[in-house]
């Protein structure tokens, strides 16, 4: 651990600041609490919201686990467990069921999360209503007073340019049956994971300076249509490394010929059901 | 027993001290159609702006007959409420369709979007009655999926209409409707809102400078020049026994054309 930091980087006093915004995010679920987003050392898109949370909560005994699209070795994940490797000196792990606090990109592991751990989610774009909306001051006035029709709207235009729900990823849910929220591109195949989950999640966004959260067990439903309802992503062939027909696959391509394989995006999931198999 | 729809007391609004519509009182009984006519800048806009709470007026109030049979002053009632008002018991049609449609989603989605927002979620029910309204405002059933930005201005302006009675309002407001469009797509779409207007039972305020349009739709009329109202009364007879000399002038400036 590398000396003249404090602890995990931020300094006590915004560390305490964005301590308040999750107690106030985990007390209203859903709900987009207003942050200090602090300058970090490295570049917006990289996860700065995700890793103030991070830093906020993490202790010395802390387990840290790094995923970006499901890999642990993405330069993106590699860079931010160095990070608080070198400012925090705590342990890591790529295994989901060793970690205390995952930080996530793009995917929720696909092994069930428990009660003592917690998952932070780095969040692009908080405001699921933006696309239709751009006006903040409406968009804070449509969840005050729960106007969530817009959000059919987009899944209205959905069916009826592709026959059927087309959106894949950053799919919207309500949280506890109030806030409609984003997941963060999560795939939709995801959404199902975030709901009635052990482990809280807590969402950071840091160049839009806003965190959410879903505390543990606690509702989230995706939205649909009565005669269009959520379904996620199904694939024709099971992962080609573990045979799993559970998970959710990435698509590699072998060659320049068009050939290629589906494996688990989780690969830490992926080479524990290997190891299993063998 | 019967009462007035919306009660509109002494309604004044200025800017910078500058008078835009100074005691304005009316009654507007349901089934009725007003016409507010006047010169440019004489406080149409303004009163509408008033009366539809989209503005908040300096003084004055306007009482609203709710569909649980109150009847509210719409400044007492919560923010909640009243968008909820405007965007079921109300229509609101602008001058530049651009205002009132949603461009960047298709024609179906523009007018199901108000069934969407009073909950409904059954897709296929949505789209046949995107349809039906499409069909009832004389637009090809074939063109549901397009972008608004296609369509014709006369096309807008029927879209908008529909994206609007869809949630069967009781009470619409207009701002020269007809503004924007060329003479023989004026009178297509004069023919239509009367139409719907009969059919519907609807109860509107309809703002514009062409007492054409004010004949062809209105019932009464409220002549209004330098914010204040100078003449009231129905249409037919204000038009054929103008008493106000700047009516008188109106009218017979028509009549010259
Ligand atoms: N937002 C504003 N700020 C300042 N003055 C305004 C504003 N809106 C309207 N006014 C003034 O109030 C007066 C009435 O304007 P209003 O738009 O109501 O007229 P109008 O009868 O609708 O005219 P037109 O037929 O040209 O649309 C005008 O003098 C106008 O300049
Ligand atoms: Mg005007
Ligand atoms: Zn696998």
């Amino acid at each position: 651990m590398t000396t003249g930091y404090n602890f995990a980087y931020l300094n006590e006093q915004t560390k305490r600041m964005i301590r308040r915004a999750l107690l106030k995010a985990v007390a209203i679920p859903g709900y987009q609490v207003p942050f200090a987003s602090r300058e970090m050392p490295m570049p917006y898109g990289w996860g700065t919201g995700g890793v103030q949370v991070t830093a906020s909560i993490l202790t010395p005994g802390d387990t840290l686990k790094v995923i970006d699209q499901g890999a642990d070795d993405t330069t993106n994940a590699v860079s931010i467990r160095k990070f608080f490797v070198r400012t925090a000196g705590v342990a890591t792990t790529e295994e989901t069921e060793k970690a205390s606090i995952i930080q996530t990109r793009h995917r929720v592991p696909e092994a069930s999360l428990r009660e003592d751990q917690i998952l932070v989610y780095q969040v692009p774009i908080p405001e699921p209503l933006r696309f239709l909306e751009p006006r903040e001051t409406e968009t804070r006035k449509m969840h005050a007073l729960e106007e969530y029709g817009i959000m059919h709207v987009k899944l209205y235009e959905d069916i009826a340019r592709h026959g059927h729900i087309a959106t894949a990823y950053a799919y919207p849910a309500k949280v506890n049956g109030r806030y409609v929220f984003d997941p963060s591109p999560i795939p939709k195949f995801d959404n199902p994971k975030l709901d009635d989950c052990a482990a809280l999640q807590l969402f950071g966004a840091g160049r839009e300076k806003r965190i959410y959260a879903v505390p543990p067990y606690t509702k989230v439903t995706s939205l649909d249509f009565e005669d269009h309802p959520f379904s996620v992503q199904k694939w024709e062939e099971p992962c080609a490394l573990c045979g799993s027909t559970t998970t959710y696959l990435d698509e590699i391509i072998l060659d320049d010929k068009g050939k290629r394989m589906f494996v688990c995006s989780d690969t830490d999931h992926c080479r524990k059901a290997q190891e299993k198999a063998a | 027993m019967t009462k007035p729809l919306l009660v509109a007391e002494n309604i004044s609004k200025y800017y910078d001290g500058r008078v835009a519509c100074e005691k304005v009182n009316f009654e507007l009984w349901p089934g009725e159609v007003l016409a507010i006519v006047g010169e440019s800048g004489s406080g149409k806009t303004t009163l509408l702006k008033c009366l539809s709470m989209q503005i908040a007026p300096n003084a004055g109030r306007v009482l609203y007959s709710l569909r649980d049979g109150r009847t509210e002053s719409l400044s007492d009632l919560s923010e909640a409420e009243r968008r909820f008002l405007m965007r079921t018991d109300w229509g609101f049609v602008h001058q530049d369709p651009r205002e009132g449609l949603r461009m960047g989603v298709s024609a179906g989605a523009n007018v199901g979007e108000r069934l969407m927002a009073v909950g409904e979620r059954h897709y296929g029910r949505i789209r046949s009655t995107a349809l039906d309204w499409l069909n009832r405002v004389e637009i090809a059933g074939d063109r549901i999926d397009e972008s608004p930005r296609n369509y014709s201005g006369g096309m807008r302006q029927r879209l908008q209409i529909a994206r609007n009675l869809v949630t069967a309002p009781r009470l619409v407001f207009m701002d020269e409707p007809t503004g924007g469009l060329d003479v023989s797509v004026q009178a297509r779409l004069l023919d239509l809102l009367r139409g719907l207007v009969r059919t519907l039972g609807l109860s509107v305020v309809i703002v514009t400078h062409d007492l054409a349009v004010a004949r062809l739709l209105s019932t009464r009329i409220l002549v209004m020049q330098q914010g204040k109202v100078i003449e009231t009364g129905l249409t037919d007879q204000v038009l054929e026994d103008p008493q106000a000399p700047y009516t008188q002038l109106l009218v017979s400036s028509v009549l010259q054309v």
